[in-house]
């Protein structure tokens, strides 16, 4: 065996990638529970992956057909049902893992120097989800498929000038139709998850030549011992991979629970109306998005105009490329980072939460108001983050406040004529709190005074 | 294109009340998929009153016999009455397809009646529950029927023979079904409101069914699947345990 192995080896890579990326891959060691959804997501992409060519074994990418195969893979194909429901949970595993795994990278620092292109390629990565998601989506042919690919669809409709020829061309047709179908299927199948497995292979090659962080947001590198081996690292495996087994374990739990429990999780994983074919001829009443794209579904409605919410809404993912470079404070764990910042940081997940519960809600007064408000917070993170980045002067302090509360007072000014007035200024409150706390308590408290990083990891 | 996305838009802004079963009150079903006695009178109601409009186009006959426990002989003598080009009776192994052709139910309702084998996963099993003792006399209707759980329903009352006849009550208080009024037995029918109730239980049981046959096998299934888990979990617990002895 060994023999073969060296035979192969001498003209094969094998050995040595593997110490590189597993046996000699060294990994601080004071991962945390966070740290278990990166494994989580490749392993929820290979479920997809191969649940995935099983049902294309069965489906009918035609509109005539489409929703009866899939209902033909639940019913008459021998464990179809357990195909289809490992890949429709799985796609909201996948989401959920994803953002567990975006908010680890938010709370420890993980985008900074020196993993700004890991963190690059992994907002790739999350596009290029949302993507095969969406085009996922159609594919079961159902009334929220349609109306769902037919809404978003016309995003792109709006944007001015080449957008009518460009939703013509994505759709192959003048609505979504059978051309549609068939080639969204090909993006799902294949070129999507083309993509997928390169950018994932990035993430990591980028992640292994830099390091992985850590909860301390101690660069384990500067102290090695005599080999070189860093002192707080340990090798990925055995380690990590039986640590990983354990966090599989219970992922599975969860992940099964559903699947044989609650497959189609009170209907945010599988929609109700979903189980009606397609009918171009009937809008649904109520379209929502599936989960995962609700939050920035409710920013693209908060902005009355059709092109400048797409715009808003593109923004509130781009912008997030950007966060490198808009967060410059050199302390990368929130441990260590003051607790205006944590503050910060919670208020964006609950808003990130509450503007994805909007998405599914019908749109009334205060929903709709909930959402502008939701979004001016959204976006005031980034400001804050800019702002957080070093020790501010008073008068920075007061002209960044004055700008960005200036600003939403004056849309409010501009809006309210047509508005419940006390609905309006009552709910400035949502982003006035954030900003005061975040940006005048600096001058007058010490709730911005930052702790000092340990040289070595903790625990 | 501006305009599309705009209804587009305000169609997501459609209100409350619009919404399917929204802030509709809804009778609770209570029904039991494990009863195979509920599920078999389900399937005979449906043939009887449902099969002659709606398909179960999804699933074969021997499926349902398979599921429900009822022997092919009695399938093909006692349920299957449908004919195939040749004037046969088809075979078990058929779809359920209703005779009812599509341009005659254009013609007849406006739009023929849907496919219903998975309408109880749209809708819900509440909702068909509901809906099925929820018809009242409107003179003003085609059929003479309107329904509190679907506005300007489409279908007449097929089950009439069973329930009667109810009026719809507009109450003092503006409760009850959709807050439009409470409903009223006028006509009595063939059985009481207790029998008919176990029948509309039983028509739901059956199209919830039919909505996931694999259900009862999926619920099983999964609580092996979890005792594994449960098992695995433990032994990659003191593997972990084991192997990070000498971590410090």
């Amino acid at each position: 065996m060994n023999k073969v192995l060296a035979w192969v080896d001498q003209r094969l890579p094998i050995i040595k990638p593997l110490e590189e990326h597993l046996t000699k891959y060294y990994a601080p060691k004071n991962f945390n529970f966070w740290y278990y959804f990166g494994s989580l997501a490749m392993l929820v992409l290979v479920i997809q992956i191969v649940s995935g060519i099983f049902l294309t074994m069965h489906y009918k990418p035609d509109a005539t057909l489409a929703f009866s195969s899939v209902e033909y893979i639940m019913r008459e194909v021998p464990g179809g049902w357990f195909i289809r429901y490992m890949h429709s949970t799985g796609a909201s595993a996948f989401f959920i893992v994803v953002y567990l795994h975006m908010f680890r990278g938010l709370i420890y620092g993980s985008y900074k120097t020196p993993r700004e292109l890991v963190w690059i390629f992994g907002m790739f990565i999350y596009l290029a989800l949302m993507a095969e998601a969406f085009m996922g989506y159609l594919l079961p042919w159902g009334q929220m498929s349609y109306w769902g690919a037919q809404v978003i669809v016309n995003l792109f409709g709006a944007i001015p000038g080449i957008g009518p020829d460009l939703a013509v061309w994505l759709r192959g047709d003048f609505v979504v139709s059978d051309a549609t179908l068939n080639r969204f299927f090909a993006l799902h199948v294949i070129a999507v998850p083309l993509a997928l497995i390169g950018l994932i292979l990035l993430h990591i090659m980028a992640l292994h030549e830099v390091g992985s962080n850590n909860p301390d947001g101690v660069e384990i590198k500067k102290t090695k011992d005599k080999n070189g081996v860093p002192l707080d690292g340990i090798p990925f495996h055995p380690y990590y991979t039986v640590k990983d087994i354990l966090g599989v374990a219970v992922f599975l739990i969860f992940f099964f629970a559903i699947l044989f429990f609650y497959p189609e999780g009170g209907g945010y994983f599988l929609e109700h109306a979903n189980f009606v074919p397609a009918n171009p001829l009937q809008t649904p009443e109520h379209i929502a998005p599936v989960w995962y794209f609700t939050p920035f579904y409710t920013v693209l409605r908060a902005v009355p105009d059709p092109f400048l919410g797409v715009v808003a809404m593109g923004a509130a993912v781009v912008i997030l490329f950007f966060l490198p470079w808009i967060d410059r404070n050199p302390i990368k764990s929130w441990r260590y980072r003051s607790k205006l910042h944590k503050f910060s940081i919670l208020y964006f997940v609950a808003t990130f939460i509450w503007l994805g519960y909007l998405g599914v809600q019908p749109v009334t007064e205060f929903n709709a108001e909930m959402g502008v408000r939701l979004t001016e917070v959204y976006f005031s993170f980034f400001v804050v983050m800019w702002f957080s980045s070093k020790k501010r002067s008073a008068a920075t302090a007061l002209i960044t406040f004055a700008i960005v509360m200036g600003l939403i007072v004056a849309y409010d000014l501009m809006r309210v004529g047509s508005l419940n007035p006390n609905l309006v200024w009552g709910s400035l409150a949502i982003p006035g709190i954030y900003l005061v706390v975040e940006l005048l308590f600096p001058i007058f408290t010490n709730l911005d005074a930052e702790k000092e990083v340990p040289q070595r990891v903790t625990g | 294109m501006k305009r599309l996305i705009l209804t587009g838009l305000m169609l997501l802004a459609a209100p409350v009340s619009l919404l399917a079963s929204g802030g509709m009150h809804l009778d609770k079903a209570d029904i039991d998929l494990s009863n195979k006695a509920s599920l078999q009178r389900g399937f005979k109601y449906f043939t009887n009153y449902c099969y002659g409009c709606h398909s179960l186009s999804l699933t074969r006959y021997s499926r349902i016999g398979e599921d429900l426990g009822i022997p092919k002989d009695i399938l093909q003598s006692e349920v299957i009455f449908a004919r195939d080009e040749k004037g046969e009776p088809v075979k078990v192994g058929s779809y359920m397809k209703t005779a009812m052709r599509k341009s005659y139910g254009d013609q007849a309702f406006g739009k023929a009646p849907p496919d219903l084998s998975v309408v109880a996963r749209a809708r819900g099993s509440d909702w068909i529950y509901t809906y099925l003792r929820s018809f009242y006399l409107d003179p003003s209707r085609p059929f003479g029927v309107n329904n509190t759980a679907f506005d300007n329903v489409g279908m007449p009352h097929v089950l009439w023979e069973l329930q009667g006849w109810q009026v719809l009550k507009k109450s003092e208080h503006g409760e009850g079904h959709g807050g439009a009024g409470e409903l009223e037995l006028a006509v009595p029918g063939s059985v009481s409101p207790v029998e008919y109730d176990q029948i509309v239980r039983d028509i739901t049981n059956f199209l919830t069914y039919m909505a996931e046959p694999v259900r009862e096998k999926r619920l099983t299934t999964g609580v092996f699947v979890m005792l594994f888990l449960f098992l695995f979990f433990v032994a990659a617990y003191f593997l972990k345990k084991e192997y990070w002895k000498d971590v410090h």
